[in-house]
C-alpha cells in the first residue's frame, strides 16, 4: 500500500465486448461487427497501454451472457485472447479471468504460466467461480455446489496453481553436455497437493515463468470472495459506494491480512468504478439515458461516475490521497469511447496531480505493482552432486 | 504416374519436441520455452508457405527408472496459448495443437479451438489424441478414472460432442445491427444436446461459429480402427510412415477406405512426420546426418534407450562397449509417459544382438542404427526431388518436417529446398486463401443446423 503523502495509484481497466453497458454495442463508435476479432481487443489494449494503465482485464465464463436478442451474446476465451494481444503490446499487464469450478488446476497453471511466457512477464489471473446450473449442465460432471464450497474450491485451486508455478526452480535447465543431462531433476518438485477438492501430483510440465508467480486478482463480489482474496490475492477488487465505505473496507482487509499472516504492503486494494464520460455532465447523463432506453439499465452494485473527465480525475485523486484505496479497476460503459476519453483526458489530469506514473518503470505486471519477483518456495540453493 | 495430374506437395512444421530427435547440446540450440523460439520457427515456416505449424503435447513429465527423465528436452508451454500468441506474428500459416480427449472436457476445448480460429482468422487445427490414464491422471482431479479400453470410446464421443458445439451457431447468426437493435436473430442460438455414456451435456455454446466452421481435424491413429475412423472423419492424418514402401502401403490403405463414406481422396491429406538432412551434395549430407545422429543419441541416452528394452539398470555398461550378456527383465516397465510400441523385449534384444554382432556395433552405435528412421538426405535439389517423387508416387500428400534444433532448424530447408519444389511446380509460391482449409484444399463444413442433420456418433480405436 502506498503512503498517503505520495499517493501513486494503480489503474486497471476491463475491456470486455463493447463496454460494460448492455446497450454499448449500439453506440456509433462501437463497431459491433468486430467484437469477435483479435483486432478489436488488440486496439483496446494498445489504447490502455498508451494511457500507461497497469493492466487490461477480460471477463470469462462458460455460459451465454444473456437471453436477450438486443444484448451482446457470445464470448471468446479470455486467456487465449490476451495471449493474442501479448505480442502486439509491450508493457501493459494482461489479466485473464479463468474460472476454477469446471476447470483443471493443472491446465490453469500451465496456461497462465504460458501467458506469462508469451507476454514476457505480464500475466495476471482474475479468479472466478461458476455458480449457475447452466454451466454445470455444460460439463455434466456435477451439480451446483454451495457458494461456500465453490469459493473453498477456488482457494484450493489458487494453492495448487501457485505450487505448480513454483515446481520448477529457475535454474532447473542446465544443458550439461558432459553428463548428458538437459535438466537437473533435483530442481523439479513433486508438489503432491492433497485437498478437499483436488489431488494433483506435479511437477508442472511448464518451466517457471518470467514473473515466477503471476499476479492473482480476486474480485470481492461477496464475503466469500473477499476472504479468498485476503488469504491469497495480490490484488483485491472492492465495491465501496462511498469514500467512507472504502475506508472501512481497507481497514477490514488490513486486519484480515495481518490475521492471515500476510504483509499488507504486498496487497493492493482497487475500487471498482463504472465510468461513463462526456464533455459535460449533462451530455454524459443524456448518453446514459440513451443506452438505458436501448437495453435496460446497467446493473449497479458498484461506484459509478457519469460525468466529465475533470470530475472523475478529482474523485480518483481524492480517494487515493485519502489513502482509502491503492487504485481503481475501471469499467468503461462504452468502448472504445469511454476508454479514449479516460486515456486522453483523465490520465493527464492525474499525472499533473502527481498521483499517476508518467512512464512504465518496469516491464512486468509485478513491477507495476511494486512487487519483487519471488524465489520458488521449493528452491534448492545448495549444490547437488551429479549422478 | 505420367497419366495423372501432378499433385501439389503439402508441408508442415513440427516444433522440436521433448524427445531425442531434438538436439539441445549443440551451441546453436536455443530456448525450448521462450516465445521468440516459437515465433522464429512459425515465421520461417510461413516464409516457406507451409500449410501449418504443429505442437505436440504431454501432460506429465516422462519418467525413467522412477525419476524424471533428464537426458532429453524437458518441459514446454501450453500449446493453445502459444498458438494464440503466434496468430499475432503470422498471417497465413495454420496453427495446430495436440489436445488430449482424456483430460479435457468438450465445452472448454471447443471454446478454446473456436477462439483460436476467430483470433487467427481461420487457421486452427486440432490433433485429437488419447493418453495413458493413471500415470498422467495423477495430475488431474479425476485421476486415473478411465479404463484403457474406454479411453477410445471417450475420444470418439468427445469429438462428436465438440462438433455439436461448433455447429450450434449458424454462420450468419450474429447480425450486430445497431439500427434495429438485434444482436443475434435466433433466440435459441447455441443450443446443443449430447447424451452418451461418457458425456451427458446440454445447454448453450457461447462462441459464435468461427471462420473455418470447425478447426481442421488431425488424427494420428495407426490401428485398423483408427484408419477407418480417420477415413470417416479426419481432414489430415499425421502418420509415421515416411518411407517409400510403408508410405505407399499406408496411403493406399487409407485412401481406399474413403469411398465408403462418400469422400474423395482429396478430402483427407496424409502427411507423415519426416526428417531432412541437407548438405552440399549427398556425401556431405550423409556426413552431417551422421553427426546429428550422434548428437541425438548421447552416450547416456544410448544406455537409457537400452534400459527401456532390457527393463534393468544398465548404468554400469560402457556405451562404447558391447551389448549386455544378461537378458531383459520382461516383467518391468521402466519408462512412463511416452508412446511405446509394444514388442516382446526378448525378441527385440535377440534381434539387436544379432545386428550388433554382424555389424560390429557398440551400444551407442547400435542405438543410432536401430532408431534411424527413413529420412530425406542430399543436396537441396536432391531432397526436393525425393519429396516430390514420394508425393507423386502416392507415398504421401506431403510431410510434417521435424527439425532437430530450435529455433533455426528449418531455415536451410525453407531457404534452399522450398525454392526447388517451387521450381518443380509442385509447391505454392504464395498462399491462395486465408484459412488452413484453403491451404489444404478442404471445403468448409456446413453447420448441422444449416444442413438439418444431427451429428452421428463415432468412436476412435
Amino acid at each position: 500500500m502506498t503512503e498517503t503523502s505520495n499517493a501513486e495509484i494503480h489503474i486497471g481497466v476491463s475491456i470486455d465486448g463493447a463496454g460494460r453497458h448492455p446497450g454499448a454495442w449500439r453506440e456509433p463508435g462501437a463497431d459491433p461487427q468486430r467484437l469477435f476479432t483479435a483486432e478489436h481487443t488488440v486496439d483496446l489494449a494498445q489504447l490502455a497501454e498508451r494511457g500507461l494503465l497497469d493492466y487490461v482485464s477480460l471477463d470469462d465464463s462458460f455460459r451465454l451472457q444473456s437471453d436477450r436478442r438486443d444484448h451482446v451474446r457470445g464470448q471468446l476465451d479470455a486467456l487465449l485472447t490476451l495471449a493474442r494481444v501479448a505480442p502486439q503490446t509491450t508493457s501493459i499487464g494482461l489479466v485473464a479471468t479463468v474460472t476454477t469450478t469446471h476447470t483443471e488446476p493443472f491446465h490453469v497453471s500451465k496456461n497462465l504460466a504460458t501467458l506469462d511466457f508469451v507476454s514476457l512477464g505480464r500475466a495476471g489471473w482474475l479468479v472466478d467461480v461458476s455458480t449457475t446450473e447452466a454451466e454445470a449442465f455444460h460439463f455434466g460432471r456435477r451439480t451446483v455446489a454451495s457458494p461456500a464450497d465453490l469459493y473453498a474450491e477456488a482457494g484450493e485451486a489458487i494453492d495448487v496453481v501457485s505450487q505448480l508455478w513454483d515446481s520448477w526452480d529457475d535454474d532447473a535447465v542446465i544443458r550439461d553436455v558432459t553428463t548428458g543431462r538437459y535438466l537437473d531433476r533435483d530442481k523439479l518438485h513433486v508438489t503432491n497437493f492433497e485437498g478437499r477438492f483436488f489431488s494433483v501430483r506435479g511437477p508442472s510440465i511448464t518451466p517457471r515463468s518470467p514473473q515466477g508467480q503471476s499476479i492473482v486478482v480476486v474480485d470481492a463480489v461477496n464475503e466469500l470472495a473477499l476472504d479468498v482474496g485476503i488469504e491469497r490475492a495480490d490484488v483485491i477488487l472492492v465495491h465501496p459506494a462511498s469514500i467512507t465505505e472504502a475506508a472501512e473496507m481497507r481497514e477490514r482487509i488490513g486486519r484480515g491480512l495481518v490475521a492471515a499472516a500476510r504483509t499488507p504492503e504486498d496487497v493492493s486494494v482497487l475500487a471498482v468504478i463504472d465510468v461513463q464520460l462526456a464533455d459535460s455532465t449533462a451530455a454524459a447523463v443524456a448518453a446514459r439515458a440513451r443506452l438505458d432506453a436501448w437495453a435496460g439499465p446497467l446493473p449497479g452494485e458498484s461506484l459509478e461516475h457519469i460525468g466529465t473527465a475533470d470530475a472523475l480525475a478529482d474523485l480518483l485523486a481524492t480517494w487515493a490521497e485519502a489513502g482509502v484505496v491503492d487504485g481503481f479497476h475501471v469499467r468503461p460503459a462504452t468502448l472504445p469511447d469511454t476508454l479514449n476519453r479516460f486515456v486522453d483526458d483523465v490520465v493527464p489530469l492525474l499525472q499533473q496531480r502527481g498521483v499517476y506514473r508518467t512512464e512504465y518503470e518496469g516491464t512486468t505486471l509485478r513491477d507495476h505493482f511494486g512487487l519483487e519477483r519471488p524465489t520458488s518456495r521449493y528452491a534448492t540453493t545448495e549444490h547437488r552432486g551429479s549422478r | 504416374m505420367s497419366d495423372k495430374p501432378r499433385k501439389q506437395v503439402h508441408l508442415a512444421a513440427h516444433f522440436p519436441g521433448v524427445n531425442n530427435t531434438t538436439v539441445w547440446s549443440d551451441p546453436e540450440s536455443g530456448s525450448q520455452t521462450d516465445f521468440s523460439s516459437f515465433a522464429h520457427l512459425a515465421r520461417t515456416a510461413e516464409r516457406g508457405k507451409f500449410d501449418f505449424f504443429f505442437l505436440a503435447e504431454g501432460l506429465r513429465l516422462r519418467e525413467h527408472r522412477g525419476q524424471i527423465f533428464d537426458l532429453d528436452v524437458v518441459g514446454r508451454p501450453d500449446s493453445l496459448t502459444v498458438l494464440s500468441a503466434l496468430a499475432a506474428v503470422t498471417d497465413r500459416i495454420g496453427l495446430a495443437a495436440t489436445l488430449n480427449t482424456t483430460f479435457n472436457e468438450p465445452y472448454e476445448l471447443a471454446r478454446q479451438f473456436a477462439t483460436l480460429d476467430h483470433l487467427s482468422n481461420g487457421r486452427a487445427a486440432w490433433n485429437a489424441v488419447t493418453s495413458p490414464d493413471a500415470f498422467t491422471g495423477e495430475n488431474f482431479r479425476r485421476g486415473g478414472f478411465l479404463e484403457r479400453s474406454l479411453r477410445y470410446d471417450r475420444a470418439g464421443e468427445f469429438i462428436t460432442a465438440t462438433r455439436a458445439l461448433w455447429d450450434s451457431w449458424a454462420d450468419d447468426a450474429v447480425l450486430a445491427d445497431a439500427e434495429s437493435g438485434v444482436f443475434v436473430d435466433d433466440g435459441s442460438i447455441g443450443t446443443f444436446h449430447h447424451g452418451g455414456d461418457e458425456f451427458a451435456i446440454s445447454g448453450e455454446f457461447n462462441v459464435p461459429r468461427s471462420p473455418q466452421g470447425r478447426p481442421v481435424q488431425i488424427q494420428a491413429g495407426d490401428s485398423d480402427g483408427g484408419r477407418e475412423l480417420a477415413a470417416q472423419q479426419a481432414d489430415v492424418i499425421f502418420s509415421r510412415h515416411s518411407g517409400w514402401d510403408d508410405g505407399r502401403a499406408f496411403f493406399a490403405d487409407v485412401k481406399r477406405r474413403l469411398a465408403t463414406y462418400g469422400r474423395s481422396p482429396e478430402d483427407l491429406k496424409i502427411v507423415p512426420a519426416a526428417v531432412a538432412f541437407l548438405g552440399d551434395d549427398r556425401e556431405d549430407a550423409l556426413e552431417k546426418a551422421a553427426h546429428i545422429r550422434r548428437q541425438q543419441v548421447s552416450p547416456q541416452g544410448a544406455i537409457a534407450f537400452l534400459e527401456q528394452v532390457w527393463g534393468r539398470d544398465l548404468s554400469t555398461y560402457d556405451p562404447d562397449g558391447p551389448l549386455p550378456d544378461i537378458d531383459p527383465d520382461i516383467s518391468a516397465e521402466i519408462t512412463r509417459g511416452r508412446v511405446r510400441h509394444e514388442q516382446d523385449s526378448l525378441s527385440v534384444a535377440e534381434k539387436w544382438r544379432h545386428i550388433a554382432e554382424t555389424k560390429h556395433l557398440s551400444i551407442r552405435e547400435l542405438i543410432i542404427e536401430v532408431t534411424t528412421r527413413s529420412a530425406f538426405v542430399g543436396s537441396p535439389k536432391e531432397v526436393a526431388h525425393l519429396i516430390n517423387d514420394h508425393v507423386q508416387g502416392d507415398a504421401a500428400d506431403g510431410y510434417i518436417l521435424v527439425p532437430h534444433i530450435t529455433p533455426h532448424g528449418l531455415d536451410e530447408f525453407v531457404d534452399k529446398v522450398v525454392p526447388e519444389l517451387q521450381d518443380l511446380g509442385v509447391f505454392r509460391t504464395d498462399y491462395e486463401g486465408p484459412t488452413l482449409r484453403d491451404h489444404l484444399g478442404l471445403t468448409r463444413p456446413r453447420s448441422s443446423i444449416a444442413a438439418g442433420v444431427s451429428s452421428r456418433h463415432w468412436s476412435l480405436a
